[in-house]
């Protein structure tokens, strides 16, 4: 099923939660909404799936609009919302067995098809439980089972893993993968390495519009302009070597770093390498290289530098990431 | 199967699984019964005729009192739990959701009110029972029940807070119930002509009696049908471009 999403715009009042946002999915992609929250994800979501007709543009699912043939679309399509509403003092069948019965499915199918469910989504011991019984981990996972009950193309989950223990995020996340060989799935989250995991495209979305729109790899190679790089250098008088890294001709910029002595962040001009020259530097100097590392760009940084309310945040940001950033040890 | 009644029929079992539809139940008949058959003041051997008026005329009040009860879940509820959007996601027209919640209510009340046949067995072995007016009493309570149910999912769905969903039905019943005709009383021509309309009492009294006039169906089908055209736009206004 292709979605194509056409000059989305939505006001909730004075404010534009969403502000003229286009793009299109292709049959079998799984893309993943990212964004800070109230970014207007999930308005995005409710928009397509019919639930809130939106201020201005389209949504079209398979060449039908929307807005025009809602009841065809909701057949078509598996949501699971936001804190996934359910009707907490049914049973977990008997709810299956209602969500079955709303999309219209055939009588005749709805039992195997419910077994099925509760097989796939691990439900079993859980049955004929009522839903106000069960754990969160559990309730998601029946939320994801009246989603694609009556065998949608196209699903649609809001923030499918929040507030699940990071066991269980792994089995949800699984289940999506499965989900996603067979169908269009669009899943929106805060959290960038669920996004990264499951998804084959990423859309950043921040105050409402589209920020990014790629596969993790090209985003990153977006992001990766430029050469970052962990440096410790053990001089022999323990002189200072900093200005010897600044005289290099493909450094851009020097940064001292205060944990260890003479420990560097060097940025290199764009598409420039400085790893060699460094190396030869030390030669020259008789210095001893004790850390040479690349700091790859990960996705965490493309996300703030595009999110960043202001750049003066985003810096500070910066500096929190270079603790935690993964290594890559040349 | 029809999604109406897909949806109805969660709604009942929800009643029916929880204590709310036989405290309803047990409320009615407890009151109806007290005042029809014990109360020292009206009961049907104290009025010393083979009729169920007394009863008709307390259900009058009791179920003016236990609908707005009933519904206040209605739409509140999936409001404030937010179910309402697992629902309009579902291939369902907000129509069907409006008229589901209707049909769930209205079968209770019908319940309700079927287990209060006995009260007609009773009285007729008592005496000559007028047949017409007893029949023409059910026929009225149904249509009033439907009329004040109809307004219950109205002020349910314009809320997430079921404590106002009850007292805004029962401010809205209220007009239709007693202070259209005290309006009525205190006007004179067409004002008062207007107000003694939308009078529920009057018509309810005139089928009450065995008189099956269209116009006093056609007033109850009219409002019920308003309260439910009502619900189901407040049920869309999250569609309203602002």
């Amino acid at each position: 099923m292709s979605i194509k999403v056409e000059n989305l715009t939505k006001y909730y009042g004075e404010q534009k939660a969403v502000d003229n946002i286009s793009f299109e999915i292709k049959t079998g992609e799984v893309i993943g909404f990212l964004g800070p929250n109230g970014a207007g994800k999930s308005t995005t979501m409710k928009m397509m799936t019919g639930y809130m007709a939106p201020s201005e543009g389209r949504v079209i699912i398979e060449g039908i609009d929307v807005g025009e043939e809602p009841l065809a679309i909701k057949r078509k399509i598996g949501y699971l919302p936001e804190h996934n509403p359910l009707y907490t003092d049914m049973t977990v069948i008997d709810y299956l067995r209602f969500c079955a019965e709303i999309q219209g499915m055939d009588r005749s199918l709805t039992d195997d098809r419910i077994r099925e469910m509760v097989r796939l989504c691990g439900l079993d011991a859980e049955k004929h439980k009522r839903i106000n019984e069960l754990s969160k981990g559990y309730r998601q996972r029946v939320g994801l089972a009246q989603s694609i009950i009556h065998d949608p193309e196209v699903l649609i989950f809001d923030e499918p893993t929040t507030g699940l223990d990071p066991n269980q995020i792994i089995e949800i996340r699984k289940l999506i993968k499965k989900l996603g060989k067979e169908k269009t799935v669009i899943l929106s989250s805060h959290i960038l390495s669920e996004v990264e995991a499951t998804c084959d495209r990423i859309l950043i979305i921040n105050k409402g519009k589209i920020v990014a729109d790629g596969t993790s790899e090209t985003l990153r190679k977006q992001a990766a302009g430029e050469e970052i790089l962990k440096v410790q250098i053990e001089t022999i008088a323990g002189e200072s070597a900093e200005a010897g890294l600044r005289s290099i001709a493909s450094v851009e910029s020097v940064k001292k770093l205060a944990d260890k002595p003479n420990y560097f962040q060097v940025y290199s001009g764009s598409g420039l390498s400085s790893r060699k020259a460094i190396f030869d530097l030390c030669v020259q100097n008789q210095w001893y290289l004790m850390e040479l590392s690349v700091i790859e760009t990960r996705l965490e940084d493309i996300f703030r530098n595009v999110t960043a309310a202001d750049p003066s945040s985003g810096s500070t940001a910066d500096e929190d990431m270079v603790l935690t950033t993964k290594e890559n040890d040349v | 199967m029809n999604k109406v009644w897909i949806i109805a029929r969660r709604e009942l079992f929800a009643y029916f699984d929880s204590l709310i539809a036989y405290l309803m139940i047990i409320i009615f008949l407890g009151l109806s019964g007290f005042f029809t058959w014990l109360s020292n003041s009206s009961n049907v051997f104290l009025i010393g005729q083979a009729d169920l008026q007394v009863f008709f005329s307390i259900s009058f009040w009791t179920l003016f009192f236990f609908i707005p009860a009933i519904t206040m879940r209605a739409l509140a509820e999936e409001n404030r739990s937010g179910t309402i959007e697992f629902l309009s996601t579902k291939a369902v027209t907000d129509w069907q959701i409006v008229s589901g919640k209707f049909l769930s209510c209205l079968l209770l009340v019908v319940v309700a009110i079927a287990c209060t046949l006995p009260y007609y067995w009773s009285v007729s072995s008592l005496g000559n029972v007028d047949h017409g007016g007893v029949i023409g009493g059910y026929i009225g309570l149904v249509l009033l029940s439907a009329m004040y149910i109809s307004i219950g999912v109205f002020a349910s769905s314009i809320t997430h807070n079921q404590i106002v969903a009850f007292l805004l039905a029962l401010v809205i019943g209220m007009f239709f119930h007693l202070l259209f005709g005290v309006l009525a009383g205190g006007q004179t021509g067409g004002p008062s002509t207007v107000f003694e309309y939308l009078n529920a009492r009057s018509h309810f009294e005139s089928i009450a009696r065995g008189v099956l006039d269209t116009r006093d169906v056609i007033y109850f089908f009219s409002i019920t049908f308003l309260g439910l055209f009502l619900s189901t736009i407040a049920l869309g206004k999250r569609n309203w471009h602002d």
